[in-house]
């Protein structure tokens, strides 16, 4: 095995005259929690959207595994288990907290086509959906409606209903953003606690979560990377200082 | 048993002593409801369940009523000519939209609806072109055949057998939207990037899902060209297409039964409306203005939500921040 999960060559992405991700060389090690920061508009979403195949780059390659997936479709490199959160909380909210992680679990029995099937079938998950929903203290809302969580809640449940296909590349697009400071300790120690055995890509504006979890930091700045390394190397960088300044932020 | 079942059988007990009481109600008259009911029903499976707007069911409904009643011309007397023309109209329309489905299911929300309805409307003019169909005049006098040996040209033998075909078609929809599929549909209609993200094809399951869909619409269809024994072209017209529509708001959008009482009281108020003509059409429109403004879930859908907000008073919630749902909420299961 490589010893990166996750290489992108030369991965670019333009929306008409305008560049949003330039040429990006880039690797994650396997099993590392790999933060990706930078300033309002750097290209971090965009290229998330990238590795996922929401949009389709206009250059460069991407490996998963030495193999090359830049070509396949959104479902399908879900299913080679590279699965995100996204930046605006993602939950199916007419369904119950429940049934949001088990439409996650349900993929493996493969009746995900069997309309002929009882919806009890379903109900051998049940155990399984209510255990990732305890671990991460959610299961006193399971019967609840999805849309009837609060905001640190919803995005709680998005990282159960994520952890349900057990992923060994996951990608989290600001998992604490607009979290109160109780939720955010929460949420930081469970991407610890899940990142064993796992490789994590995250993407976060608190610098805090990102100097406790993340073994190594890349900063994209107008869609190129700026500098890359361990937390003290980064911000001890004269241009990420310059970015951080000038971009406005804390 | 669930309650859909219960409910079901209690109206089907109801429907059954139906031809007993003669000047109560015209078995016609429910015969028909039964025909746009289970029409209704094919078509909120994709808006109330899989969130897609088709201006194209007429087409399902039209094209399976010509197929069978077509093919009852020619061979109504063999004694399967019943059940085989039913099912060459039902896989007629699951044919027609999967090639509309197909086609459209590549563009999203309104070019989605305008590719259905285009599409649609070359089913009408083929409906108009062709010699099998009958053209203008469509297809009258369509022999009812028989069924296992039953004379389906007795109304009263005709009347039971719709609602053991409309009780299969209504508890088949159940089923589809109470499936291991139905769980991911509703997932798509909810957050189709997310289910995505889970690895799901979701334009597979919203093609199977039209198409489903369409073969329901057609079952409808097959039923109706055997009751009323003649296919026009208003059955694949744009005004039956949003006659559906109608139906399936005004009894409560992504709801079981809300289909089946808008198609109900549409088809009620047109009958016994009948006197006033035309204006029945302003009549129902004016309905449908005062139900969409003030009753945004429909009759079933409002229903069910006091319903929900009572229970939910009676018993506390450990949600913090509740917010208001924007959308129709689905009926619970
Ligand atoms: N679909 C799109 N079409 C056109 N431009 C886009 C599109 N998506 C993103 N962009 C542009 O690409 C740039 C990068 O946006 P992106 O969302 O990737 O930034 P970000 O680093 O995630 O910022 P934030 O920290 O605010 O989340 C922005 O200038 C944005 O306007
Ligand atoms: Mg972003």
């Amino acid at each position: 095995m490589a010893e990166h999960a996750l290489v992108t060559e030369g991965l670019t992405k333009a929306f008409g005259g305008f560049t949003a991700v330039r040429g990006v060389d880039f690797a994650v090690r396997r099993h590392a929690i790999h933060a990706l920061i930078g300033p309002n508009g750097a290209g971090k979403t965009t290229f998330f959207n990238l590795l996922t195949k929401v949009h389709t780059p206009t250059g460069g390659r991407i490996l998963y595994e030495g193999t090359d997936i830049t070509h396949e479709s959104a479902a399908a490199i879900a299913r080679r288990g590279i699965v995100r959160s996204f930046q605006i909380s993602a939950t199916f909210p007419h369904m119950s907290v429940r049934d949001n992680v088990r439409v996650a679990l349900q993929r493996r029995l493969g009746t995900q086509y069997a309309f002929w099937r009882s919806i009890r079938s379903l109900s051998v998950l049940d155990d399984e959906a209510m255990a990732l929903l305890s671990d991460v203290g959610l299961a006193d809302s399971a019967e609840a409606n999805a849309a009837d969580l609060s905001y640190g809640r919803k995005r709680t449940l998005e990282i159960a209903t994520t952890l349900a296909l057990d992923p060994p590349l996951l990608l989290l697009d600001e998992p604490t953003q607009g979290m109160a400071i109780d939720d955010v300790d929460r949420i930081k120690r469970l991407i610890r606690r899940i990142a064993v055995g796992r490789t994590i890509l995250m993407v976060e504006h608190n610098m805090s979560v990102v100097a406790d979890l993340c073994d190594t930091i890349t900063v994209l700045q107008r869609g190129e990377i700026l500098a890359q390394g361990s937390y003290d190397a980064v911000s001890a960088d004269p241009g990420v200082k310059a970015a951080y300044l000038g971009g406005g932020h804390a | 048993m669930s309650n859909t079942f219960k409910i079901v059988l209690v109206l089907v007990g109801l429907a059954l002593v139906v031809p007993f009481v003669p000047g109560l109600i015209y078995p016609v008259f429910v015969m028909k409801v039964m025909c746009y009911g289970l029409f209704a029903c094919a078509f909120n499976l994709l808006l109330g369940f899989t969130g897609l707007v088709s201006f194209a069911h007429a087409a399902f409904l039209g094209s399976a009523g010509y197929v069978t009643g077509a093919l009852m011309i020619r061979f109504g007397n063999h004694p399967l000519g019943m059940p085989a023309a039913f099912a060459a109209g039902v896989a007629a329309a699951a044919l027609v939209g999967l090639a509309i489905g197909g086609l459209a299911i590549r563009r999203r929300g309104i070019y989605f609806a305008m590719i259905t309805l285009a599409l649609s409307q070359i089913v009408y003019f083929l409906a108009v072109q062709f010699r099998w169909t009958g053209g203008e005049d469509g297809l009258q006098g369509i022999p009812r055949g028989s069924l296992f040996g039953l004379d389906l040209s007795s109304d009263t033998v005709m009347y039971y057998v719709t609602l053991a075909l409309f009780a299969a078609g209504f508890l088949f929809v159940d089923r589809v939207v109470h499936s291991p599929f139905g769980q991911i549909l509703q997932a798509v209609r909810d957050n189709e990037a997310r289910a995505t993200s889970l690895g799901y094809d979701t334009d597979r399951f919203k093609r199977l899902a039209f198409v489903i869909s369409a073969a329901v619409a057609g079952y409808a269809g097959a039923m109706k060209a055997l009751v009323f024994q003649l296919v026009s072209l208003n059955d694949v017209s744009l005004h039956t297409s949003t006659e559906v529509v109608l139906m399936t708001l005004l009894g409560g959008v992504g709801t079981i039964f809300g289909p089946l009482l808008g198609a109900g009281l549409v088809v009620g108020l047109q009958n016994y409306l009948a006197t006033i003509g035309d204006l029945v059409t302003v009549v129902i429109g004016l309905i449908f203005i005062v139900c969409v403004s003030f009753f945004r879930r429909g009759i079933v859908g409002e229903f069910l939500h006091l319903r929900r907000r009572r229970a939910e008073r009676h018993k506390r919630r450990p949600v913090r921040n509740a917010t208001r749902d924007p959308a129709p909420a689905a009926e619970a299961a």
